[in-house]
């Protein structure tokens, strides 16, 4: 038996996903172990359930679909993820959702039974492929805790600094790791994170000012000064001209 | 009461458009024969006659055609009449150079006097006649622009609904028929003819065809306040101007947000205003979220349309709520 869980904001919508999924119970046993009507609320909830599948609504609040499955792509048994939309032909392609498996609303039967069949032998998305369509950057990062994923806000990161094969994630509050390369999330957060050494981005808008390190073994060079977290990062001289923009132009 | 009874003022011609060029080479040629053919005794006559005054005419035409091509910007911006006396001037100025190089020798003056006349007779007729063209025209491009701005309901509104519909056939048959019948009536008018003013009696019918589809859909997410106790029932409107006001605020203020949303429209009449009033949250993150701006500039085109610069419409944010105003003439089928 399939474990499915339904994540889309609108009740009817949901109701008649599962009346469909009653109607193919001969043919495709299925059990609908878990349903949300947020974004966040998916994200939260699914990895109790176990869902073996999940149907996701592409536009939610809270959270768009697509960013619920990449956060949902870190667990360990993570589910096969079916889109669900109701815009036409020529959204899905601005979503770039072709590449993934996707139904549009309102949704037949036949093709539901097809969708089911095909995510579950073919298992969860590929990151790769699910970070191509979303057309723009994340509003979280998460961090897989046994069987929860812990969300942390985008904007609440103060920096993120590569250590070995991970990466640290400082807020104000806590610090976490997560296994993801810095030159890609360099790329996506180019707009919120400035580089400042090899190794670290740092929130454009914590950066308060510099002070200048003494020398010691290393040469002589600068730190940054971040709002809300005590640590010292070095800048490096090749980023340099570019981190002191920042706070000219503040 | 259409449309057609906007008209936009007159324009001058554009000088630098091919068809422009050729009606105005072919109207004063066919001016010039009939000219000459009124008053030669036969055909060979009235030949011979006109190749003497093509002579003349062609080149003089010819070097006020490229006079005006090389001016047309200036005299676009100029207000009609100033424009059109600078094309007669034009062509005047024109005249007198070719009759000063072509008259024989001492009949210069009497000869001028005949030849501008006649040059200000042909440009006067000329403008007259694309004068009128433009006018026979314009209607029509207002009417394609009209077209081409029809209301239009996101498909997305649809399917969803359609969707919604499908979930309530087994539960709820009574409820499922209602909700067919409100989208038949919606895309009823969607689909019509939307030229003409429509009492705001109906726009109100239509609106709240409109609200039961999304409350089916969004169940007690949506929450919409009336304020309509003095609205002007009778007022005429263009059809399908408040629909897309409630659909924004739903799609931007109501759908993006996970909690309840509450949307307000109020209507009312202030004078010989008819003033509209829709409130709804105002979802920062959405804030990007497409098709606001079109859908604002498309009924601010269609009121421009309707009423010229009668109606406006605007939007503000204040206190986290995303407010737009629209106003309009107060006008009804009696006056």
């Amino acid at each position: 038996m399939l474990s499915i869980f339904i994540a889309d904001d609108e009740t009817p919508a949901r109701e008649r996903l599962k009346e469909l999924l009653g109607d193919l119970a001969a043919e495709l046993p299925t059990q609908v172990v878990g349903e949300a009507q947020t974004g966040l609320e998916a994200v939260e909830r699914l990895p109790q359930s176990g869902a073996q599948v999940l149907l996701l609504d592409v536009e939610m609040p809270g959270m768009r679909g697509l960013e619920v499955a990449r956060h949902l792509g870190g667990l360990e048994r993570a589910p096969a993820v079916v889109f669900v939309t109701a815009h036409d032909r020529h959204a899905v392609e601005a979503f770039e959702l072709n590449a993934l498996d996707y139904l549009m609303k309102p949704v037949r039967a036949e093709r539901l039974a097809a969708a089911l069949r095909k995510a579950s032998a073919g298992g969860p998305p590929a990151g790769e492929r699910l970070a191509q369509a979303a057309a723009r950057a994340r509003e979280y990062l998460s961090v897989v805790e046994r069987r929860r994923i812990v969300l942390v806000p985008v904007r609440d990161i103060v920096y993120l600094r590569a250590e070995m094969k991970y990466v640290t994630l400082r807020t104000r509050a806590a610090e976490h790791l997560i296994e993801e390369p810095l030159v890609a999330l360099e790329r996506e957060f180019a707009e919120v994170f400035v580089r400042v050494h090899r190794s670290c981005l740092v929130a454009r808008a914590a950066v308060r000012g510099f002070e200048r390190a003494a020398g010691g073994e290393d040469e002589a060079h600068w730190n940054v000064v971040l709002d809300g977290v005590p640590e010292r990062l070095p800048v490096s001289r090749r980023q340099w001209a570019e981190v002191r923009a920042l706070v000219k132009e503040g | 009461m259409s449309i057609k009874q906007n008209f936009t003022g007159d324009a001058l011609p554009d000088f630098r458009n091919l068809g422009v060029v050729a009606r105005i080479l072919l109207g004063t040629n066919a001016l010039a024969f009939a000219a000459v053919l009124a008053t030669a005794p036969g055909w060979a006559a009235a030949m011979e006659r006109f190749m003497l005054l093509a002579a003349a005419l062609e080149p003089g035409l010819a070097v006020a055609l490229a006079a005006l091509y090389a001016v047309s910007p200036s005299l676009a911006r100029l207000p009609y009449w100033q424009g059109g006396a600078a094309v007669v001037g034009i062509a005047l100025a024109v005249g007198a150079v070719v009759h000063s190089a072509i008259a024989p020798a001492g009949e210069f003056l009497p000869g001028l006097a005949r030849t501008l006349v006649l040059t200000a007779l042909a440009a006067l007729l000329n403008l007259a006649y694309l004068r009128l063209l433009a006018r026979a025209y314009s209607p029509a491009l207002a009417e394609a622009r009209l077209q081409a701005l029809q209301s239009r309901i996101r498909p997305h509104f649809l399917f969803n609904s359609l969707n919604a519909v499908l979930s309530l056939i087994r539960r709820d048959p009574r409820r499922a028929e209602r909700a067919l019948e409100d989208l038949a009536d919606l895309f009823r008018v969607l689909m019509q003819d939307n030229r003409s003013f429509v009492p705001l009696a109906d726009e109100l019918a239509l609106l709240e065809r409109y609200a039961a589809l999304e409350a089916l859909r969004l169940g007690e997410r949506l929450v919409i306040e009336w304020d309509r106790d003095s609205a002007p029932l009778d007022a005429l409107m263009p059809p399908m101007v408040l629909q897309p006001l409630l659909e924004n605020a739903v799609y931007h203020g109501v759908e993006p947000g996970a909690g309840q949303g509450r949307v307000r429209v109020r209507i009312e009449r202030r004078g010989g205003r008819v003033h509209v009033r829709v409130e709804n949250p105002y979802i920062e993150e959405h804030a990007h979220r497409a098709g606001n701006r079109m859908a604002l500039e498309n009924i601010r085109e269609r009121l421009q349309l309707f009423f010229d610069a009668e109606a406006a419409i605007q939007m503000h944010i204040a206190d986290g709520r995303y407010i737009v105003d629209m106003e309009m003439p107060y006008r009804t089928a009696q006056a």
